[in-house]
């Protein structure tokens, strides 16, 4: 299984009025041939910026990076044949129907919607009945399918995406994962970015990205497997007085919400966790809860800006 | 009371930080009221001007001297033969020509009456009459200078004729003016607004991740507009002809490929300012700044150029729409050839082979 | 009409044209309740905010808010509650202190009360090495925790947050939220819509907004009994299933 795509120590920052904002710090990473790769990070993470160096629309200040085996500064030309991207904000022309949209993506690549059909079928049936009605007149969701079929149209080898989830309801995202998977099968190497912590557990391997830096790289039974401390759920009748208990208590490290539930790490290992439990009941916590749980992403994600 | 005055105190924080929007609100003013209080100007000043003399007596050549004397005139010709006078009107030399009859002062003895012949280039109608009124009021200032030492007054009539534009029509005027400010509007602004637009909706990242060669989509943008100017072109041009009654002395062949070529020359420009502009408001503001108000200035179509300071002058020199404008006028006016206009077509050529060359140099492959 | 609540709402519709965006909603806020306000995307939460905020005018329906009625009292309304939203908050090109003496004249602070509230808001986020910094220059989270402080500002009786966490980091959100559990506790009505699932969870009562219609309300526990379902996630997706309204 060869490299889709390679970074290597990529540097790159930008000018803003006074202040040198650094938008990428040493990325190193790569990516096999096939594989469903997330880019985890929140807003100003630096991933759209990553996102336009390994498609060779910005040039880094350092480093290098490879797609499909071809160097991106020298090479971009024949990059630019082979890869899919999909900007932020769904990149359609408004005052253009779905029909004319996709058309026009496969023109640019010289081929038409006909030859690659099979390809995008599977997502642009969704979309079909609707290939009369412009692009400006769609909602989030078949904006986003849309997005991805124009994307897609001439069969690219690596497809990069850039947080096609955000602003997109519920329902649609866990649609468009499924999409990505059934993509996967046929071959075709993705990398994501989204700033949604619950998405990278649908990845083969992902890269948790914070302020230009990357903090680990790692399936996410990987990175999850990484987090060095026991993990514990709590919970009562008012989890604001709990928040506010804990985190008063010396032998509790961090605790955040999490849903339902408080989730908990001490300081030192294997507290007695009855003793506590007794000692918050007496503080007048009603139907107390506390069990240990599995760390998810999100945690994980959490412990490592932290550090 | 206090809630108004905080919101005034925030607008001034926003319009003292915005430095780009400060110089065109300080800077423009300022520029404008300099060029507009010195240099553009509807008065004339140091026209050029020639003489054909068929007399060569005394009273001629203190008329003449008359006429070298003022700040008006600048002589520039001194013709021999009445045939030289069509050509030299035609290359544009001159505006006025003062052409003195046989035996002038003679006449003027035994007769006590002459005749004077001010000829004017009129498709400047404004000009044409400012001028011919100067050269009246200066044969007047000789005639009153004259009578003192004389018995009985002298007459000396001044016989106008107004070259081709005999009605003294202001259409014949504007008509290459506007065509000159049509062209630039629809060729520069609306091919830099088309592509900018296609940044800031972020399309233009996907169509520069694919592998079409970008000069294709540089031209691909520009065709609608080449299209849509040149059917600009034919409904002025219908217009002008049947409703106002502007004719087209020369050949409409060479009048088109002009237009063509000065359009070609909007839309290089529109391609420039597309490559510096990172918003269609930019781009709006560059064009209509940058590109508009010079035509309108510098194109000698409302104010002459030649009445101009030098370094405006000098100026007007850069703008393609001047060039373009006497052509025009040359063809549809004068009904001249390419024999008079080729520098002229030349430059424009030049123009756009320089602008084509910088603007796609400029024009980024990538992002930043 | 429960003129005690905070927020009473009886009936409120929005119609533009043939389309009706909020089709008879009926609520009540208490008062220091957080309450949740989810829906789809063109489900009509939006349409239903703009209304409470008085930026826009309802076609039919009762309201008070904040003790004042929607249509009648619009301005003391305003005057009374505070708003914040994931696209706008602060002016970029203003220093932090800036922001806050624009926006405390606005709502009739004293000069006073502006340097007290800004003093102790930069000690609160440990700002004060910020505080003549334009707004741009600062990171993200920062700006977003900046932003309610200054909603907050003249200590308004409601607080409306429009997707307040959007791409912010975990930790920022998390703390973005403790202030609004402060604020809360402080007897502060906080009426809020998010994306984040686990963001309901954290609400006191929940309202799910589809196809103009409230088709679910009630504490967070209640209704995963009411659905079947591990989490507001679930209850979510199951409704917005439901949904005629939007994509599929």
């Amino acid at each position: 299984m060869g490299e889709a795509v390679k970074a290597e120590r990529i540097y790159k920052s930008f000018q803003s009025d006074k202040t040198k904002i650094e938008a990428l710090n040493e990325i190193s990473f790569s990516v096999g041939t096939g594989e469903l790769f997330g880019l985890i990070g929140p807003d100003g993470a630096g991933k759209t910026t990553l996102f336009r160096i390994l498609t060779t629309l910005l040039l880094a200040d350092q480093g290098d990076a490879w797609v499909d085996g071809l160097e991106v500064v020298s090479q971009y030309k024949e990059i630019r044949k082979r890869v899919g991207y999909m900007p932020g904000k769904f990149s359609l022309y408004q005052d253009l129907t779905v029909e004319e949209n996709i058309s026009f993506f496969a023109t640019l690549f010289d081929t038409t919607l006909k030859e690659n059909y099979d390809l995008v079928k599977d997502i642009y049936v969704q979309i079909e009945p609707f290939k009369n009605r412009r692009a400006g007149a769609l909602s989030g969701g078949m904006k986003q399918k849309l997005a991805l079929s124009c994307a897609l149209i001439h069969k690219p080898s690596v497809l990069f995406l850039d947080e096609p989830t955000t602003g997109v309801d519920a329902v649609s995202r866990r649609e468009f994962w499924e999409l990505l998977r059934n993509l996967q099968a046929q071959g075709i190497t993705i990398v994501v970015s989204t700033p949604y912590m619950d998405e990278a557990s649908l990845c083969d391997r992902v890269a948790l990205i914070q302020d230009g830096k990357i903090m680990d790289i790692d399936t996410p039974k990987g990175i999850t497997a990484k987090f060095n401390k026991s993990l514990w759920a709590a919970r009562s009748n008012d989890m604001y007085k709990l928040m506010n208990d804990l985190r008063a208590d010396e032998r509790i490290n961090t605790c955040y919400r999490f849903g339902q539930f408080h989730h908990v790490t001490f300081n030192e290992m294997d507290h007695e966790i009855k003793i506590i439990a007794d000692q918050l009941i007496s503080r007048g916590h009603a139907d107390l809860r506390i069990q240990k749980i599995d760390p998810t992403i999100e945690d994980c994600f959490m412990a490592l800006m932290n550090e | 009371m206090k809630q108004f005055l905080y919101f005034i105190r925030k607008e001034f924080y926003h319009l003292l930080r915005d430095r780009r929007t400060l110089f065109i609100l300080f800077g423009m003013p300022v520029m404008q009221i300099l060029i507009f209080g010195f240099a553009l100007t509807n008065e004339v000043k140091n026209s050029r001007i020639a003489i054909l003399d068929n007399s060569k007596d005394e009273a001629t050549s203190r008329i003449i001297h008359q006429f070298e004397a003022s700040r008006y005139f600048d002589i520039v010709e001194n013709l021999n033969f009445y045939a030289e006078l069509e050509p030299t009107f035609q290359k544009g030399q001159i505006r006025l020509a003062v052409v003195f009859p046989e035996q002038f002062q003679e006449s003027l003895l035994h007769t006590n009456s002459a005749s004077i012949q001010l000829i004017a280039d009129a498709t400047d109608p404004n000009v044409a009459n400012t001028l011919t009124t100067y050269a009246t009021a200066i044969i007047m200032d000789y005639q009153s200078s004259m009578e003192e030492t004389q018995d009985f007054p002298y007459t000396i009539n001044t016989e106008m004729r107004m070259l081709y534009n005999p009605q003294l029509k202001g259409s014949y005027n504007f008509v290459p003016g506007v065509m000159a400010m049509v062209l630039m509007l629809v060729g520069a602004m609306m091919t830099s607004i088309s592509i900018v637009r296609e940044k800031e909706l972020g399309t233009m990242e996907v169509i520069l991740v694919s592998p079409i060669v970008p000069i294709r989509v540089i031209i691909a943008k520009m065709i609608p507009y080449l299209f849509l100017s040149m059917v600009n072109i034919a409904s002025i041009l219908l217009l002008s002809v049947y409703v106002l009654d502007v004719p087209i002395q020369g050949s409409l062949t060479l009048l088109v490929f002009e237009c063509f070529l000065f359009t070609l020359t909007a839309l290089a420009l529109g391609l420039l300012i597309s490559s510096i502009s990172g918003s269609q408001q930019v781009a709006m503001l560059i064009s209509l700044m940058g590109l508009f108000l010079p035509t309108i200035m510098f194109s000698g179509f409302m104010f002459p150029v030649e009445n101009m300071p030098i370094p405006l002058q000098v100026i007007s020199n850069l703008v393609p729409a001047k060039w373009f404008y006497y052509i025009v006028k040359d063809i549809m006016i004068k009904g001249t050839g390419f024999q008079t206009v080729w520098m002229d077509t030349l430059i424009l050529a030049g123009m756009l082979i320089v602008l084509l060359v910088v603007s796609l140099k400029k024009f980024k492959v990538r992002l930043e | 009409m429960n003129r005690e609540a905070s927020i009473s709402v009886v009936d409120l519709t929005k119609r533009f044209g043939s389309f009706t965006a909020v089709d008879a909603i009926s609520f009540d806020v208490k008062k220091g309740e957080i309450f949740g306000f989810l829906g789809a995307n063109g489900a009509g939460k939006t349409t239903a905010m703009r209304m409470l905020c008085g930026l826009s005018m309802p076609t039919s329906g009762k309201a008070v808010v904040a003790g004042f009625d929607l249509y009648k009292e619009s301005e003391k309304i305003k005057k009374s509650i505070g708003y914040m939203s994931q696209k706008f908050s602060l002016y970029e090109d203003l220093t932090v202190r800036e922001n806050n003496r624009f926006y405390g004249g606005i709502y009739g602070l004293t000069d006073e009360q502006i340097k007290e509230k800004t003093a102790f808001m930069l000690e609160h986020l440990k700002l004060e090495s910020k505080a003549d910094t334009l707004v741009k220059a600062l990171p993200l989270g920062w700006k977003q925790k900046l932003s309610f402080s200054v909603a907050m500002i003249h200590d308004p009786q409601i607080v409306f947050l429009d997707e307040p966490t959007g791409g912010v980091d975990p930790i920022t959100r998390r703390e973005f939220w403790t202030m609004i559990y402060e604020a809360a506790h402080r007897g502060t009505t906080v009426f809020v819509t998010t994306h984040y699932m686990d963001e309901a969870e954290y609400c006191d009562r929940v309202s799910i907004m589809v196809d103009g219609k409230i088709e679910a309300m009630d504490t967070p526990a209640e209704l995963a009994k009411q659905f079947n379902a591990k989490g507001m996630g679930d209850v979510f997706v199951q409704l917005a299933r439901t949904a005629k309204r939007s994509d599929n």
